[in-house]
């Protein structure tokens, strides 16, 4: 066994305990980020006029520096502090994005010939937003929640920095004692969870997809 | 005289200011008819179809549905009540043949087993047998067989009137006349009205008991096929027939 191998090994639980830590954190923010954006996508599509100052917005505060983000929500009352409620909503405030524009545009991508038709038969707007536009988004929906969730895993990494836990807490310590074998012990199960995640969502799109 | 199924009486309808659409539209649709709406391209006959199941409101006039104005009848209920048929179709690309048929039934809350059978008995007219066409999809089916699951969809749930936009409009020559045979060979099945929207004033003369002939917002003629053939009622009229005629 290598040098790192066993490295990893001897740290084995620690890893795994960081690694379901990590999870966590991307895993509640990616479910509050798709509850948020998928409902709010499909408003701006009922509201034209609206869309392009909120996916302007969102595309603002996706701007801010990660780290600075996190930072600026420690003092915040209620959302901010230190811990990982603070990052589950600096996580969900990145992951909105993909999802919400992505929502948005799955919905407007279907024809507009379906859409008249969904009218003309008699569907009321929930009918064909259940019954034909929601399914037909779906995959374009999903690929924004795998964007989300990928980009999530990586930057769940920096959440460590305000005492969130995660995989970020061996990379910080490997930094912070110049040990890159710390630093992989966090970076390697950080980017097979990322692999992971964009696979299993991948066997959901095709799964649950519509078919044509 | 009978009530008629579907009446547009004085109807405009104006899309922005300085375009209006519908100048005093005036039109009646028979029970059992089959009525064409035939002009040119932006002549408003798209918007009288629409109006006829709110998809559209007027400006002015009134649209009567089964006799009474359909300004005053829920538009879902009021739609589901009327067959739509569109271009290609518009079936629901996700659905199979077999859900596409059921979606009005689906809406209207039938059993599962009323829809099946009503599906069953709605592709065979159609002439695409349950067995071989209920579980494809529509990307797997030619542009003719499309449109006759869309005019099966349109029928599903015994509609007494049915709305056609050009119905067969995306469909080669071939397909088209062959389609055209076919709708009369449905109609003397059918019992509902129709009213036909078609640039296609063969396809109108073939189809139609009665065409009404349509420029600028408004009914130049309305006749029967061989009326407007031998009695043009302007010159309007003349030159429109004549270049199907020639």
């Amino acid at each position: 066994m290598s040098g790192l191998s066993r490295f990893l090994w001897e740290r084995r639980d620690e890893i795994l305990a960081l690694t379901g830590e990590h999870l966590v954190l991307v895993a509640v923010s990616a479910a509050i980020a798709t509850a948020i954006g998928v409902p709010l996508g499909v408003a701006l599509t009922r509201r034209p006029g609206l869309a392009r100052p909120v996916l302007g917005f969102a595309n603002t505060v996706q701007a801010i520096p990660s780290l600075a983000l996190f930072g600026f929500l420690i003092p915040v009352p209620v959302l901010g502090g230190i811990g990982a409620r603070t990052a589950i909503v600096a996580l969900v405030v990145y992951s909105l994005l993909p999802i919400l524009r992505n929502t948005h545009a799955g919905i407007l991508s279907v024809e507009p010939a379906v859409v008249e038709a969904a009218d003309g038969i008699g569907m009321t707007r929930g009918e064909r937003l259940r019954l034909v536009e929601l399914p037909l988004a779906f995959p374009i929906v999903l690929a924004g929640i795998r964007v989300a969730v990928v980009v999530g895993v990586g930057l769940a990494t920096i959440a460590a920095a305000i005492g969130a836990g995660g995989l970020g807490v061996l990379i910080y310590r490997g930094v912070a004692t110049a040990d890159h074998r710390l630093i992989l012990a966090g970076a390697l199960p950080a980017a097979a969870l990322a692999l992971a995640l964009d696979f299993l969502l991948g066997l959901v799109a095709r799964r649950w997809g519509p078919r044509r | 005289m009978p009530t008629p199924v579907l009446e547009f009486d004085e109807v405009r309808k104006r899309f922005a200011p300085d375009r209006l659409v519908l100048d005093g539209l005036r039109l009646e649709v028979l029970p059992g008819e089959t009525v064409a709406l035939v002009g040119p391209s932006g002549c408003g006959k798209t918007t009288a179809l629409k109006l006829a199941n709110r998809l559209l409101e007027p400006d002015g006039g009134v649209v009567r549905v089964f006799g009474r104005p359909a300004a005053e009848q829920e538009p879902v209920a009021l739609r589901r009540r009327i067959g739509f048929v569109i271009q290609e179709g518009g079936l629901f690309p996700h659905w199979t043949v077999r859900e596409n048929v059921e979606a009005v039934p689906r809406l209207l809350g039938w059993t599962p087993e009323r829809r099946r059978e009503r599906s069953d008995a709605m592709l065979a007219t159609v002439g695409l047998p349950a067995g071989a066409f209920a579980p494809r999809r529509p990307a797997s089916l030619s542009g003719g067989e499309r449109q006759r699951v869309g005019v099966a969809r349109a029928l599903a749930a015994a509609p007494s009137l049915v709305l056609m936009d050009e119905p067969f409009g995306a469909l080669d020559p071939i397909a088209r006349r062959e389609m055209q045979k076919e709708f009369l060979a449905w109609r003397t099945r059918w019992d509902a009205a129709v009213l036909l929207v078609t640039h296609d004033l063969g396809e109108a003369f073939r189809l139609a008991d009665r065409v009404a002939v349509m420029a600028s917002g408004r009914i130049r003629q309305v006749g029967p096929p061989d009326t407007l053939r031998r009695e043009p009622a302007d010159a309007f009229v003349r030159e429109f027939v004549s270049e199907f005629l020639a």
